[in-house]
């Protein structure tokens, strides 16, 4: 019998690497490949929602739209020139045709002819005298793989209609304040309304959450009362948001009226827009991400190793010169970082606007913080409950300006937040 | 000279007979209600390395965190008795523990530097505690203190982090003396280094005797033979009290120990 270098009998022993039953090893691989595959699967399952939602709506913001004019736009120019080329006192000449004398002194008060340029009197050509409606709208998958099908249909029950491919988001939809005509409504106002609410839900819980988060996390001692409050905070971040809403009413809209109308200060219009104001709506904001913020602040504090506050403290540092030098410098990404994502939950947010009793229609720019305001979730919120189709169109074009403007403000945090990185690294 | 004169730890108003740089007298320290370490009186010499060592758990860094009151960092931590420093007691009411701290620096197991460039790590030290002379002259002299400059004077705006181990930790040591302290405490100072940046520690340390009092916890029984010119030895009763059990020249405990216990340890028969 030979015997093997490790001291084995060759011929009653197998070679050790050779997989035997009793290692259960093509079991253990399988079971992993399995979980593997879950894994994927939900990763899957979450890309394709994302891409089935993004699809949704950029179906909805452009396609064939079917007009039908009260008067031909053909009919209104005698030289068989289209109308966008006619010069400025021809428009002006149709738009006197073809108004009332009352409308037409009305138009010149407002702003004088003479001081219109051409497009601008062309836009009150298209809305005052050819009086647009849309007959019918077809979505962009329509629009694209069933072209006959929407051509025969438009041709059919719409014979007095033109068909032309609509962008619902374009830049009139950007700069037009509100309307009631979905063609001729705008975000501008929305938009507006959502920056400054943002701006002042950023100014007031970003400081506070800080400051909790620091107090929490470096100073308060391990007592029951610091206990309960750290409790109540954790709570407090899964709170509904309509909640929240009812209580920026009763504080904001109603206690604190003389503030948040402004009227204390002498400015604002109390009797318009009373204690349902921007800075209503910016403070209630605030007090719905203030815990996110404590929270992920906490966390950033936390994740700053005790050997960089040891060695601040070893070479005669006071507590406030630790977290001041080194603790916050170190947490900021982190704290950054939450920010960002209680700030985009604050810029989507409706319920609590609603109930502190934002305009669903307004068509004057806010002023400053004192305004009566409308956002755009809000003002999504209003288009897609109105039964015209056209509506739903817009306010498909209204969520993709959302979605542009949440992302430019993330995009500006992150780089913030990069450049915060590399100057500690 | 000039090195001298900047990192000059002398003090005028240390009566010229006191041979201690700090003195414990019966020295409890508590962790809430749990007793870590029970009646410690240890006398350190000036200008001498004390090495204390003892099996895990005994006490020794909670000791050497009570001569600058680093424990206070942990919530629970409490400590009664005295230590005294140029006769006051450190854990009097009207002591600061910050200025306590900048008498007595500190050196830690991992090398700590902060997320800042080499220069900044030192100046920074120094200017919190209201340093307003010339910051490159003191970032060279610690550097020259701490046997580094020469590896780093032409990279002084790197981070701190992008150097070796052992070079962190010599860094971490010319931040400490570049707020000049008294005393330097060396919670096991080389244990995260490789024999030679161990070393190279070891020989900064015999340098910076000449000027400063270094108290070093170490597991190395070498190490401590090797550097200490005073050995102190705890260990722990039933309770898990750590107290110390034998004190003297390190020549003397390592040849010729009083107590059973302190042979057994050094010879490697427990701990």
């Amino acid at each position: 019998m030979s015997i093997q270098p490790n001291g084995a009998p060759a011929s009653t022993s197998a070679h050790p690497l050779e997989i035997t039953p009793a290692s259960n090893l093509g079991h253990r691989h399988r079971l992993g490949r399995i979980w593997r595959i879950i894994f994927l699967a939900s990763t899957l399952v979450g890309i394709v929602s994302l891409i089935t939602l993004l699809l949704t709506i950029l179906n909805d913001s452009m396609g064939y739209v079917a007009y039908e004019f009260k008067v031909d736009p053909t009919s209104l120019s005698a030289s068989g020139l289209a109308l966008q080329e006619l010069s400025r006192d021809a428009l002006v000449a149709i738009l006197r045709q073809n108004i009332s004398a009352n409308a037409y002194n009305t138009l010149e008060k407002a702003k004088p002819f003479a001081e219109r340029s051409q497009a601008d009197v062309y836009d009150l050509v298209y809305e005052r005298v050819i009086e647009p409606e849309v007959a019918k709208t077809w979505t962009l998958f329509e629009s694209l793989f069933e072209r006959r099908q929407v051509f025969t249909e438009a041709t059919e029950q719409y014979p007095q209609a033109t068909l032309s491919f609509t962008f619902w988001i374009n830049p009139e939809f950007l700069s037009d304040p509100q309307s009631s005509d979905a063609l001729f409504a705008g975000i501008r106002t929305a938009i507006l309304g959502s920056l400054w609410t943002i701006a002042i839900t950023i100014l007031v819980a970003l400081p506070l959450g800080l400051g909790a988060a620091i107090y929490l996390e470096e100073y308060a001692r391990d007592n029951w009362l610091n206990r309960i409050i750290q409790t109540n905070i954790n709570n407090l971040a899964g709170v509904p948001s309509i909640i929240y809403g009812i209580l920026g009413l009763a504080i904001f809209v109603r206690a604190l009226e003389p503030l948040t109308s402004g009227a204390i200060f002498g400015v604002g219009d109390p009797l318009t827009a009373k204690g349902r104001t921007i800075l209503s709506a910016g403070l209630t904001l605030a007090l719905l991400i203030l815990p996110l913020i404590i929270i992920n602040g906490q966390e950033a504090i936390r994740s700053v190793p005790n050997s960089l506050r040891q060695a601040s403290y070893g070479l005669g540092a006071t507590q406030w010169q630790t977290i001041w030098h080194h603790v916050l410098p170190n947490a900021i990404p982190g704290i950054l970082t939450g920010a960002i994502l209680a700030v985009s939950r604050a810029i989507g947010e409706t319920a609590p606007l609603v109930v502190i009793g934002a305009s669903t229609y307004i068509t004057f720019d806010p002023s400053g913080p004192f305004s009566k305001f409308t956002t755009l979730p809000i003002q999504i919120y209003q288009w897609v409950s109105r039964p015209q189709s056209e509506f739903r169109n817009i306010a498909a074009a209204a969520i993709i300006a959302l979605m542009v403007l949440l992302l430019g403000l993330n995009a500006v945090a992150i780089y913030l937040r990069n450049r915060f990185q590399r100057r500690i690294s | 000279m000039q090195l001298q004169t900047l990192l000059s730890s002398s003090d005028p108003g240390l009566p010229p007979d006191n041979k201690y740089a700090i003195q414990t007298q019966h020295l409890n320290i508590f962790y809430g209600s749990f007793r870590a370490v029970k009646e410690v009186n240890l006398g350190i010499e000036r200008q001498k390395i004390t090495a204390i060592i003892g099996p895990s758990g005994c006490g020794k860094s909670t000791v050497l965190r009570g001569f600058n009151r680093m424990n206070e960092l942990v919530p629970t931590a409490h400590a009664n008795g005295q230590v005294l420093f140029h006769g006051k007691n450190i854990y009097d009411h009207d002591v600061d523990p910050v200025q306590v701290r900048k008498h007595i620096g500190m050196v830690f197991q991992k090398p700590n530097p902060f997320p800042k460039s080499i220069y900044e790590n030192i100046a920074w030290g120094a200017r919190i505690n209201g340093f307003k002379g010339d910051t490159d002259e003191l970032v060279e002299a610690s550097l020259r203190g701490a046997a580094l400059w020469d590896e780093v004077k032409d990279k002084l705006g790197q981070s701190g982090l992008s150097l070796s181990g052992g070079q962190q930790q010599r860094l971490c040591i010319a931040c400490t003396i570049a707020i000049k302290p008294d005393i330097i405490l060396m919670d096991e100072p080389a244990s995260a280094l490789d024999p030679i940046a161990t070393l190279k520690i070891e020989e900064l340390m015999r340098d910076l005797a000449k000027e400063y009092t270094i108290i070093v916890v170490t597991h190395n029984m070498q190490q401590a033979a090797r550097v200490s010119d005073y050995t102190a030895f705890f260990t722990m009763d039933q309770d898990r009290a750590g107290y110390l059990m034998e004190y003297g020249p390190t020549d003397q405990m390592f040849t010729n120990p009083t107590q059973k216990v302190t042979e057994d340890y050094i010879t490697g028969r427990f701990g």
